[in-house]
């Protein structure tokens, strides 16, 4: 099966007709996804058309509200691409509309908005991933975001990051060996988002069709070490993990917002003790979460039911 | 994006935060003069670089007497200062900050940050000022004290309160002490800071609660709202190669080893360095050129790469999504040509149009060596270059 989405799942996509917007509803229709309407304020009333590599032509409802987008198509879900300073703004208008999930791929959101996003959202049922995330893909159901679909093939491995470019990485070593994935989430490189690595692990813990997990990290935070401890005392099924910025010197933002090693807090070696002590597997290199992950099947004896595509 | 302390004093001045007063001198004649305005009998000279310890180094003076202020700062302007902080080569002093002495009855620790799990702002105080937070928070952790920060109000008055009582101020300066830490926040939430240290925090003889310094980190993603803070950056405190590259938005971090990279996405460009270390190497840099690569863009990162000497040779990884492997092919040809290349380059491609892309690295003409994978691509560069 999934978490989070799949064939039935309706997507708004907000900022829908600015270049990114266009382009990744585009790549999202392409893939089969669902796609079912923009919502950019000022704009409601236009309609428009996406030219698939099908041939075929697909056009698309604009709405000046998210609201207003869900009324009139059913949509449970939302899409970001509005640039930073409005994007916060964005999010909490999803929340308020009372989508089940919102997905932000917006980079460069100031942390302190997100500090009252988190706030906003408490007590709301919505669930928010991102920001600074590639997005949500169920293979060959449902591609939310800008990751390159056909890299992907349905499967029971789950793909949870906070890269975007290094889960492509570890899903083109997976379906390299005919392991598909279930879904892919990434979560983002922002410090403070919507979803942490426990809140996804809890997803791929309860679904049947997920049987083995690949969690990707990186410096930054203690997000890796509470997701540690919580599989030693939760995880059903095995994880192996990677850490990225085992190199970092210590005080500098590695790209991402939440990528810093700050106060002698949040270095790789830590994080890659703690998983280890915690009874999952880390990949020493990026070249090797693949066949870590194998490793870890065989140990397991579900390597057999993990390879989907011959 | 960091400030110096002398700046930071500024802005805390601007939300009614006691410091004490002081002027910045560029020069020598600048700092004596600003010595006589301040008139006080105590002066402390202070160099101003972006980073801490500068007090064990030698880079902060007290002065009883205007021909001390001249020779110390003399003595500091121009200086190399090596503090734990800079890194062996340290960094050149040309800012002082000249600012009255005063008589340091105590000293504490109070720092703002966003606390990553909670998602909250969090004020931490401590009786052990003048130390390292790390530290303390390392030796004695029942010694800092939080308050978690509902965005929807603010901070209260009652934490304040509640935190200068558990680190002792002087029952007579607790409200002092809480309309500093209430301005501390103000000016945090409305500059958008990422951090804030007053380190230390004093009580002063003459019944004064006042930062003795003050580090004030900002977010670099709410610098857009603030030009005011913009203003304030010091480009002799970066790196030169760091500087070009935020011109044309490449996210570029300077390393100290020999081999350059170029990769698109932060996770990756990490893993990437991992690797070339992995394999025996060391990375000249972290470079991440982002989705929207061009050829432009690629160029320019190539020339920022290059004109870095320690640079021996360049690993480019490439997992193109939304990026096409053969925009980012004729980008590395483009720039090759254009800088002329000299150094060894191993390109791995992977992804849209993988196999354009090679074919146009392949017709090129050019000396580059292809990877089939990111650890291929690693040991190739790590033994061209040795």
């Amino acid at each position: 099966m999934s978490i989070l989405v799949d064939k039935n799942t309706k997507v708004i996509t907000q900022n829908m007709t600015g270049k990114t917007g266009m382009f990744h509803t585009k790549g999202g229709l392409d893939y089969g996804t669902q796609m079912v309407a923009g919502a950019v304020p000022g704009k409601g009333g236009m309609k428009v058309d996406f030219e698939l590599e099908n041939g075929s032509t697909v056009t698309l409802p604009v709405y000046d509200t998210v609201r207003e987008a869900k009324e009139a198509t059913g949509a449970n879900t939302s899409v970001i691409y509005v640039p930073p300073a409005g994007a916060a703004d964005a999010i909490m208008e999803a929340v308020d509309a009372d989508l089940d999930l919102v997905i932000c791929i917006t980079e460069g959101i100031p942390v302190l908005d997100m500090v009252k996003v988190k706030r906003f959202m408490e007590g709301k049922r919505t669930r928010l991933i991102g920001p600074n995330c590639p997005g949500v893909i169920t293979p060959g159901q449902c591609k939310i975001g800008i990751m390159p679909g056909y890299i992907h093939t349905p499967g029971h491995v789950g793909v949870v990051s906070r890269s975007g470019t290094l889960t492509y990485e570890a899903v083109h070593q997976l379906t390299q060996r005919g392991i598909g994935q279930s879904s892919a989430v990434g979560i983002g490189g922002d410090p403070v988002k919507g979803s942490e690595f426990i809140d996804i692990l809890k997803l791929f813990n309860d679904d049947p069709d997920t049987y083995a997990v690949i969690m990707i990290g990186e410096i930054g935070g203690t997000a890796e070490e509470e997701a540690a401890e919580w599989i030693k005392a939760n995880m059903k099924k095995p994880v192996v993990g990677f850490i990225g910025g085992q190199t970092a010197p210590p005080g500098k933002r590695m790209g991402h917002a939440g990528a810093i090693i700050s106060g002698g807090k949040g270095t790789a070696a830590e994080k890659v003790a703690t998983l280890e002590r915690c009874g999952i597997r880390v990949a020493p290199t990026p070249s090797d979460m693949g066949s870590t992950l194998v490793e870890a099947l065989k140990e397991n004896g579900i390597l057999e039911k993990c390879i989907t595509k011959k | 994006m960091n400030i110096h302390e002398y700046q930071g004093k500024e802005v805390l001045r601007q939300y009614g935060v006691a410091v004490p007063r002081g002027k910045v001198a560029f020069t020598v004649e600048e700092a004596v003069e600003a010595a006589k305005e301040l008139g006080s009998s105590v002066v402390v000279v202070k160099a101003q670089i972006h980073a801490g310890g500068r007090g064990k180094a030698g880079g902060v003076k007290v002065a009883k007497n205007l021909d001390e202020v001249r020779t110390y700062a003399q003595e500091l302007l121009g200086k190399v200062l090596v503090t734990h902080q800079t890194g062996p080569e340290g960094k050149e002093v040309k800012r002082l900050l000249i600012e009255e002495g005063c008589d340091i009855k105590k000293e504490y620790y109070v720092g703002v940050v966003v606390d990553r799990s909670t998602g909250r702002v969090v004020m931490m105080a401590s009786e052990e000022g003048g130390t390292e937070i790390e530290e303390v928070a390392a030796r004695t952790p029942e010694k800092i004290f939080k308050e978690v920060i509902d965005p929807a109000v603010g901070l209260m008055p009652f934490q304040a309160q509640r935190l200068a009582f558990s680190i002792n101020i002087p029952k007579d300066l607790v409200r002092k002490a809480v309309q500093f830490m209430l301005g501390l926040y103000r000016a945090f939430i409305d500059k958008d800071c990422s951090i804030a240290e007053i380190n230390p925090l004093v009580v002063t003889g003459d019944g004064n609660v006042m930062a003795l310094d003050a580090k004030l980190n900002f977010d670099s993603n709410a610098l857009f709202r603030h030009k005011d803070i913009l203003e304030l950056r010091d480009l002799e405190e970066e790196d030169e190669k760091e500087i070009q590259a935020s011109k044309f938005d490449l996210s570029y971090i300077a390393l100290d080893g020999n081999i350059g990279c170029m990769v698109n996405g932060a996770g990756l460009a990490m893993a990437t360095m991992d690797i070339i270390k992995y394999y025996g190497g060391d990375p000249a840099n972290f470079l991440d050129v982002g989705g929207g690569a061009t050829t432009e863009k690629v160029t320019e990162a190539f020339k920022i790469i290059l004109s870095d000497e320690k640079v021996k040779g360049i690993f480019v990884n490439i997992f193109g999504g939304i990026m096409r492997c053969d925009v980012i092919a004729n980008g590395v040809v483009e720039a090759a040509k254009q800088i002329g290349l000299d150094r060894p380059l191993v390109v791995r491609l992977e992804g849209t149009n993988v196999e354009l892309g090679k074919k146009i690295l392949n017709e090129s003409g050019l000396n580059i060596v292809s990877a089939d994978s990111m650890a291929d691509g690693a040991q190739k560069i790590v033994s061209l270059v040795k």
